[in-house]
């Protein structure tokens, strides 16, 4: 590489929100580079053939949030979008009984009756109660958040908007809205349901990536945060990518490819160059220089304040704000190589439900004990885990006959109490499997391999700090404006024409791109000089 | 799973099509004969049994139950003495319309209600402190309805307990040697009856009922013939005709009771001792004539269809399976006045017909508006009349039987 190369943009990090930003940057006519650690694209978002014709997702592993708009104005489906309908949700139970959602409404209905008749039409209130939610926040999680501390004209309009936007939300709405940033998923799940199993499906995804059991206040937000995404304008469902979530960060790269922008892999930055304030390059650890007026990290605030710049560089309330940002990550993967389908004794020969997520949280108390664990520092003895079968519906995921299952799993600290996780990544790998095989007898005659994925390796593999999947926790005072810290949260640094657009702005983690596009936006309009 | 109707096996050995769809998550036959159509003859002129068993079951019982139904239905169970139905409906406060179902008093103190869609929470939640007890009781019962002018040939047969039944009023009865409940009740709008029994005793039903109904004509019929009767018949579906309030995105989504041509279960509205949910609501609507629309009929005009196809060079259809899509209805001056939401050409009435909403001003029968078609790829207005529903309505369906009552 030579060194000073002159570019309009750089951007560091080419996880998913690096590539939406990248593109979004070359399609306006930008220079831009993509600059990766890595030896592949995709950060958090990867697929990796670990053992010949078993391709494993191994870290995020399904689609929801992805701004439906970045699929058009993106033009994705040229460079290959195409998600898979995930056409189920299975819930083991420890009876041997089970709860199976499909795609006929009545259907479901019927199932849920069967746990409850009472429950029917009170998931029918439920969805429709978390619809309306939905799209009185979308607007909030669909553009930048306004700033409450800045009295400009501009952004006093802003602020105005905002306000006239909440006035005109349902009061019903509002609570509703406030119950879940505020509440339980638990005490608001009871406020709708008297079976456990349908509670313990639902309140399942207010504990992913977060330190929260499903008790604990804020895990409402966690809940709403996992509800506002859709597949294919079904509010709240989701989707496995062709080729799993790496399929989809290989899709981004294309399209940014296309619009002009470079991608270079194997390229770790060291420094952000500035002079007078403002940024005018990076600096590779192999000591490459390259220039730019934009420089935008996709990496994480850790990162992007506190190693690529110098914090001396920074106000100091930004620095204690980001000291106090809280990481701490919970959750693992353990991703399996299988020689077949498992079985689940109940139901017989029926595999139909493998083919969309498995929810092995049987009861709300399960997940909350799960979680009680790590408060003091352990991992669950009978964890949490969501799996996933992709090659049930995409056969180039496995051999025929042949499939890869992913687990995502809780609660797995980061601090262990008394012990590390390279001495500790087999047991907790062990109490995922006998977990499954107390379900599905017999799942361990299947596995062939496992991939095991701490939040040690989550943290020094994917760079994510902690191993905390989303950048940082879904806390209250770490979304919105306050995302990753108040009056930085709009992608704009303290330095001059150096920016962020990782999982730690607003709208936050989940693939996404929210922050990515919207990133692209302030930049843009910064070069342009518009409010 | 998708559930089998207590009648199943049954009804796999009567489907010659394979043609089978879901309704409340049970298996259930689109049509049982190659032409739905010959189904339909069938309920018009000799006799057809459908399997209802689907619908939603609760039972409703205990010292304060009318008290309770008093406040949640819109329509005045007071009046339904045992022995009698009612086809109801609940609102929300703002007067619109949630749900519809038919409530069977068994007795003073007990009542069967049944319903297109799951209702057990939002009735529980209704209950304050009435002494009430409301279970689901879906899967104990079969219905099987018997349908057509030979309906009460064949179940007078089998079940004399039926004689003299009036409309809508129900009977205990041994029928194929099971304890049932027979109701003159359907969503034919032509004469007929109900068969509720016990899960278990549904194939001694069905085959009893055939065993005699042969002879009459009488024949299974399937989802699509009974959309065409209930078209016919000015029977409002939920999902088709309006939407449960509770769940529409928003108001233009949401029908109140006088919208959907309902008003006439509101008799008693000004009965101060009757404070059902959604009255007040109601009662400002009515006097302050705020009522967005009205449910009518409409017939198309057979000569300006005729006309209008001919013209553009096509065989004028006449296509019997109904159509549940937003049709547009104009005035002569091309403002939009109104929107089909049920279409279909009926064979009994040989005309175009349609359930549609209409700007009140243009609701009374005989009023000419337009139906928008599409005739050679663009949209063509073809005249239609206001009419009453039912638009078909023969005299044996609400007709006593042997005199009585
Ligand atoms: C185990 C796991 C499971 C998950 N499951 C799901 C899921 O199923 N669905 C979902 O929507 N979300 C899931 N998530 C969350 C989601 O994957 C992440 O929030 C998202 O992928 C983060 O994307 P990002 O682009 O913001 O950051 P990252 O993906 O972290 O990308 C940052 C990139 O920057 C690179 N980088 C870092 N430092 C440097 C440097 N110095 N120089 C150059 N490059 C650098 C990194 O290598 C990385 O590629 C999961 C996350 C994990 C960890």
């Amino acid at each position: 590489m030579s060194t000073s190369r002159q570019y309009d943009a750089i951007v560091i990090g080419g996880g998913h929100n690096g590539l939406v930003n990248g593109a979004y940057l070359a399609q306006a006519g930008l220079r831009t580079i993509i600059l990766e650690r890595r030896h592949l694209v995709g950060g958090a978002a990867i697929t990796e053939e670990l053992r010949p014709g078993f391709k494993f997702t191994t870290f995020s592993y399904a689609l929801s949030l992805l701004r439906p708009e970045i699929i058009h104005e993106l033009d994705l489906v040229a460079h290959g979008f195409m998600p898979l309908l995930m056409p189920s949700s299975f819930c083991p139970m420890e009876n041997g009984d089970s709860l199976v959602i499909g795609q006929d409404h009545g259907e479901n209905l019927q199932e849920i009756a069967r746990h409850s008749p009472h429950d029917a039409d009170a998931f029918l209130q439920y969805r429709h109660d978390i619809e309306m939610v939905v799209r009185a926040v979308k607007p909030l999680f669909d553009n930048a958040a306004p700033d409450p501390f800045d009295a400009s004209p501009d952004n006093l309009a802003e602020m105005a908007d905002l306000a006239r936007h909440l006035r005109g939300i349902d009061k019903g709405v509002l609570h509703n809205l406030v119950r879940l940033l505020t509440g339980s998923a638990s005490d608001f799940l009871d406020d709708y349901f008297e079976s456990d199993i349908v509670k313990a499906w639902l309140a399942s995804s207010g504990t992913i990536g977060t330190s929260v059991g499903p008790m604990s206040q804020g895990s409402g937000l966690v809940l709403l945060f996992h509800s506002m995404g859709e597949h294919d304008g079904h509010v709240g469902s989701w989707a496995f990518h062709k080729g799993g979530n790496g399929g989809f960060t290989q899709v981004l790269a294309r399209a940014a490819e296309a619009f002009g922008a470079e991608i270079t892999l194997d390229a770790e930055v060291e420094r952000v160059l500035t002079a007078h304030g403002r940024a005018t390059g990076v600096a590779l650890a192999d000591g490459t220089e390259l220039a730019a007026d934009v420089v935008v990290s996709a990496a994480d605030p850790r990162r992007t304040f506190t190693e690529f710049v110098d914090p001396r560089e920074l106000p100091a309330d930004l620095v204690d704000s980001l000291r106090r940002y809280r990481y701490q990550g919970t959750s693992s993967k353990v991703n399996f190589a299988l020689d077949g389908l498992p079985t689940y004794p109940s139901l017989g020969d029926r595999s139909d439900m493998f083919r969309g997520f498995m929810n092995v949280a049987p009861s709300v108390e399960y997940l909350e004990r799960a979680f009680d664990e790590s408060k003091y520092g352990w991992y669950s003895k009978r964890p949490y885990i969501d799996g996933a079968i992709q090659s049930t519906i995409d056969p180039d995921m496995a051999p025929p006959g042949q499939h890869v299952m992913s687990c995502f799993v809780q609660y797995t600290p980061y601090a262990l109490r008394s012990s590390g996780w390279a001495a500790e990544r087999d047991q907790m790998a062990d109490n995922v499997q006998d977990t499954l095989e107390s379900f599905f007898p017999g799942f361990s005659d299947l596995v062939l391999q496992r991939e095991v994925v701490t939040p040690l390796d989550i943290e020094q593999v994917a760079g994510l700090p902690e191993g905390n999947i989303f950048h940082g926790e879904f806390f209250a005072p770490q979304m919105y404006f306050f995302r990753p810290a108040p009056g930085w949260h709009r992608y704009r640094t303290p330095i001059d024409g150096y920016y962020q657009c990782g999982s730690g702005t607003h709208p936050g983690g989940c693939v996404s791109g929210g922050p990515g596009r919207l990133a692209s936006r302030r930049i843009l309009a910064d070069l342009a000089g518009r409010p | 799973m998708l559930r089998r109707t207590p009648f199943h096996d049954r009804v796999v050995a009567a489907n010659d099509t394979s043609l089978w769809s879901h309704w409340a998550g049970h298996l259930v036959v689109e049509q049982y004969q190659l032409s739905e159509k010959w189904e339909y003859v069938a309920v018009r002129t000799a006799a057809g049994a459908f399997d209802t068993s689907p619908l939603y079951k609760y039972r409703v019982v205990g010292p304060d139950a009318e008290r309770f139904l008093t406040g949640v239905l819109a329509r005045d169970v007071r009046t339904c003495r045992p022995g009698q139905a009612q086809y109801t409906i609940w609102c929300d406060e703002r007067g619109y319309v949630n749900e519809d179902g038919v409530v069977f008093r068994h007795a003073s103190d007990e009542f069967l209600l049944t319903s297109a869609a799951p209702n057990l929470s939002y009735f529980r939640h209704q209950i304050g402190r009435d002494r009430v007890e409301i279970t689901d009781i879906t899967d104990a019962l079969g219905i099987l309805a018997i349908q057509g002018p030979r309906s009460h040939a064949v179940l007078s047969a089998l079940a004399p307990e039926i004689a003299g039944l009036a409309y809508f009023h129900h009977t205990p009865a041994k029928l194929g040697g099971a304890a049932v409940t027979i109701s003159r009740t359907g969503f034919t709008g032509d004469l007929g009856y109900e068969i509720i029994c016990d899960r278990d005793d549904a194939p001694a039903v069905w085959d009893a009922v055939f065993d005699v109904g042969a002879a009459h004509g009488l024949i299974p019929f399937g989802q699509i013939a009974l959309l065409m009767a209930r078209i016919e018949a000015g029977l409002l579906l939920i999902g088709k005709d309006f939407e449960s309030s509770r769940f529409a995105d928003n108001d233009e989504h949401r029908s109140t009771p006088f919208e959907l041509g309902l008003g006439w279960m509101l008799r008693s509205i000004d009965d101060d001792s009757r404070p059902f949910i959604g009255r007040r609501a109601l009662l400002r609507e009515r006097d302050d004539g705020t009522s967005r629309w009205k449910m009518v009929g409409l017939a198309v005009d057979p000569y300006d269809h005729h006309t209008k196809f001919t013209a553009a060079g096509m065989v004028p259809p006449k296509d019997h399976v109904p159509v549940h899509e937003d049709m547009m209805v104009y005035d002569d001056d091309r403002r939009r006045v109104g929107y089909a939401t049920s279409f279909m050409y009926s064979p009994v009435l040989q005309r175009h017909i349609a359930l549609a909403r209409i700007v009140p001003a243009l609701a009374a029968p005989g009023t000419r508006v337009n139906l928008e078609f599409t005739i050679n790829h663009e949209y063509v207005q073809v005249g239609a009349e206001v009419v009453r529903t039912p638009m078909f309505a023969p005299a044996r369906t609400t007709a006593p039987m042997n005199g009585a009552r």
